[in-house]
């Protein structure tokens, strides 16, 4: 039983390591399947947790937190939209931009209004996504397996987890089933065939990079309000990097996304569980080793080695009407 | 094909623009001073007084440059083949492991003339084996070489801890890094130029013989890319890849050259704080430095000319900023990093937002010019 216990509990921390991950690789889904390149989840996350966090700690409600994420994350997928889609600049270099200036403003910021080197104020349980029980989940706890499964992985996860998975389908619909989805895609694969129909290029990015603002300021509020109780200086960690890492591991398609980030997620807890202890038959395996893994898969697949990931093929390119 | 923007003349596209964009990123940067409850203006004079006011500032700021530098011709040159190389982060932290393997191995026989340069020759070399991997896999396979080096950033900070932390670290001791460099790793410092202009300085102050190096590297970039056909190639390749092609130009070779040479500029970045300052390999040496190169870059417009001048002004605000921290302790070194993106956004981004109404004032001022324009509009 105490294996089971183990595997629970690994598989457990890989769901709440996932979530941030998956809610910012379906960000970029939307804006890299838009033709818009996005380097800057990473910094959208961040701006997000931060100002989740900080509305949080001054209104004491998670909802305004989650709400004030969601603007703020919006808000800076906007100045990335005006870069590179209004003034056709160069989309890595805006998302770099943007992650520099999420990385600095948040601790600025946050020395100044809250005097805490750069956190937020400890937040009370009223102002985060607390767990939520599933039904049964207490009286099923005793059945093997299916009752641990179900009442140590199931439940017992924030209301922001729950969405980050449902948004995995909704995804796949949006995009793959409704006219919004449709056009979306064709603009991230030929944004004159798109325009020629009469639509807006622009407008139709810019709808596509709103959809990653609501994404990255809710990874940025589970970050913050879920999985940890205020702001740290840096607390996404790279996490961004990862989530593209992922998003191109998936060749930019939602369930696929979610295996990924359930992959990476996977390794992190693995790593965390890990440390220090040898494993059979390989012995010792360092932890700088896990955590580069997520790297080096990509890296690999990237090569084209375990399969070729094609990106959308306007990715990148700024769309001009008239040539 | 119509011309999105018509020419201007040369000073303006070289220098005022980027002027504009600048005085634009710093005035939004005055914003954020003028939101955390101080006053820009203020802040503006204690971090220029920091770093220039007196020579142990202006050593200081040097001293910073000199990383600036190096990383931000790293960038340039990568720039130039239209290459987007974010790895300098990783390459000049990897290389740290040459400058270690030199300065370990020969800091008790040889004196620091001779280990100064096979540290360049050491350092260059694992920067440019770190830029070779992703060189690689974009001209061979197509891979994108933003998304590789940022990879690349990341498996070379978790070698890095691997090495300091399991293999690097002297046995018994606590913190992971190095054993200090015995006095043939050291290299002189430059403090005693700034005492003979008559400038205080103490002789602990880190500015050291790399900046002289720095210096020379600025000039050979400007060779190799204005003065070789290696640079004309790699310049032919940024502008049109097809007219690369057409000229019988290998596009594989070109990638792939450019990289080792970017990232060897980037491992050569490692000197300066190993063996100019610290003289031991710690950890996070590099401290963002690979990331305000693309700044430095974008700001110098790719030009050693105008990368050396921008180096300098980020090592003002890194050493003006610690003294600004001292004073407003609002304003810590983050300051540094908003400015920074600001800079990238305003310079590189957003480098095309003041164009057009510019140009509608030069219009304005001398039609003429702007009929001679659209004669020949086939420029873009």
């Amino acid at each position: 039983m105490e294996f089971v216990d183990t595997l629970i509990n690994v598989l457990n921390s890989t769901i709440r390591l996932t979530v941030p991950l998956l809610l910012a690789c379906l960000a970029g889904l939307y804006s890299e399947r838009s033709g818009v390149f996005d380097i800057g989840l990473e910094g959208k996350m961040l701006a997000g947790a931060f100002a989740g966090a900080a509305a949080a700690a001054v209104f004491a409600s998670a909802w305004i937190g989650l709400l004030v994420a969601i603007l703020v994350s919006i808000g800076m997928s906007l100045v990335h939209g005006f870069a590179s889609i209004t003034h056709r600049g160069n989309q890595i270099v805006s998302g770099v931009a943007i992650n520099f200036i999420a990385a600095g403003s948040t601790v600025i910021l946050g020395q100044a209004w809250f005097q805490q080197g750069g956190r937020t104020p400890s937040l009370p349980p009223e102002a985060r996504f607390g767990e939520i029980k599933l039904p049964g989940a207490d009286a099923l706890r005793d059945v093997p397996i299916i009752g641990h499964v179900y009442s140590g992985l199931l439940s017992g996860h924030s209301l922001l987890t729950y969405l980050a998975f449902l948004a995995v389908p909704f995804t796949w619909w949006v995009l793959f089933r409704t006219r919004f989805g449709l056009r979306l895609r064709a603009v991230g694969e030929n944004p004159a065939a798109v325009d020629t129909a009469g639509i807006s290029v622009a407008w139709l990015r810019y709808r596509a990079i709103i959809c990653t603002g609501v994404l990255t300021g809710l990874a940025g509020c589970y970050m913050a309000l879920a999985q940890n109780a205020g702001f740290v200086k840096d607390m996404t960690a790279g996490r961004g990097y990862i989530a593209l890492a992922a998003l191109i591991f998936a060749k930019w398609k939602p369930v696929p996304a979610m295996f990924a980030c359930l992959l990476f997620g996977f390794l992190d807890a693995l790593s965390i569980r890990l440390q220090g202890t040898p494993l059979p038959l390989i012995g010792k395996v360092p932890v700088q080793l896990m955590q580069a893994l997520p790297y080096v898969l990509t890296v690999i697949l990237l090569a084209g080695f375990i399969g070729k990931a094609i990106p959308p093929r306007a990715g990148g390119v700024p769309y001009v009407k008239e040539r | 094909m119509s011309t999105p923007y018509a020419k201007l003349p040369a000073w303006a596209d070289y220098g005022l623009i980027p002027l504009i964009n600048l005085l634009v990123a710093f005035a939004v940067a005055g914003l954020v001073v003028l939101l955390v409850g101080e006053n820009p203006f203020r802040a503006a004079v204690i971090l220029v007084e920091g770093a220039f006011g007196s020579g142990q500032g202006i050593a200081y700021t040097l001293f910073y440059a000199t990383n600036f530098i190096f990383t931000g011709l790293a960038v340039a040159v990568a720039f130039h083949c239209g290459l987007f190389n974010i790895g300098g982060e990783g390459q000049a932290y990897i290389a740290g492991l040459g400058v270690a393997a030199v300065a370990l191995t020969f800091d008790s026989t040889l004196p620091w003339w001779v280990i100064f340069p096979l540290a360049i020759i050491a350092s260059a070399l694992v920067g440019a084996l770190w830029a070779l991997i992703p060189a690689y896999l974009q001209a061979k396979r197509g891979s994108h070489i933003v998304i590789t080096t940022i990879m690349f950033n990341f498996i070379a900070a978790s070698v890095m801890v691997y090495m300091l932390v399991n293999v690097l670290k002297p046995v018994g001791a606590m913190a992971p890094q190095t054993r200090q460099f015995l006095e043939g790793a050291q290299l002189p410092k430059l403090g005693w130029l700034l005492t003979e202009l008559g400038m205080k300085v103490r002789p602990s102050v880190p500015l050291n013989i790399s900046f002289v190096l720095a210096l020379v590297m600025a000039f050979l970039v400007w060779v190799l890319i204005w003065r070789t056909k290696l640079g004309y190639e790699i310049r032919t390749m940024g502008f049109s890849p097809k007219a690369a092609r057409y000229a019988g130009i290998s596009e594989s070779r070109i990638i792939i050259v450019t990289m080792l040479i970017s990232g060897a500029l980037a491992g050569m970045m490692a000197i300066n704080p190993l063996m100019g300052d610290q003289h031991n390999v710690p950890l996070d040496f590099v401290g963002g430095a690979g990331f305000v190169g693309i700044a430095v870059a974008l700001m110098g417009r790719s030009h050693p000319a105008g990368i050396v001048p921008a180096a300098i002004l980020f090592g003002m605000l890194y050493q003006g900023g610690a003294e600004l921290a001292f004073e407003m302790p609002n304003i810590s070194r983050d300051m540094i990093v908003i400015i920074q993106g600001l800079v990238i956004l305003f310079a590189g981004a957003l480098e095309n937002m003041f164009r057009p109404t510019i140009q509608g004032i030069f219009a304005t001022l001398s039609p003429k010019s702007v009929g001679v324009v659209a004669a020949k509009g086939e420029r873009a």
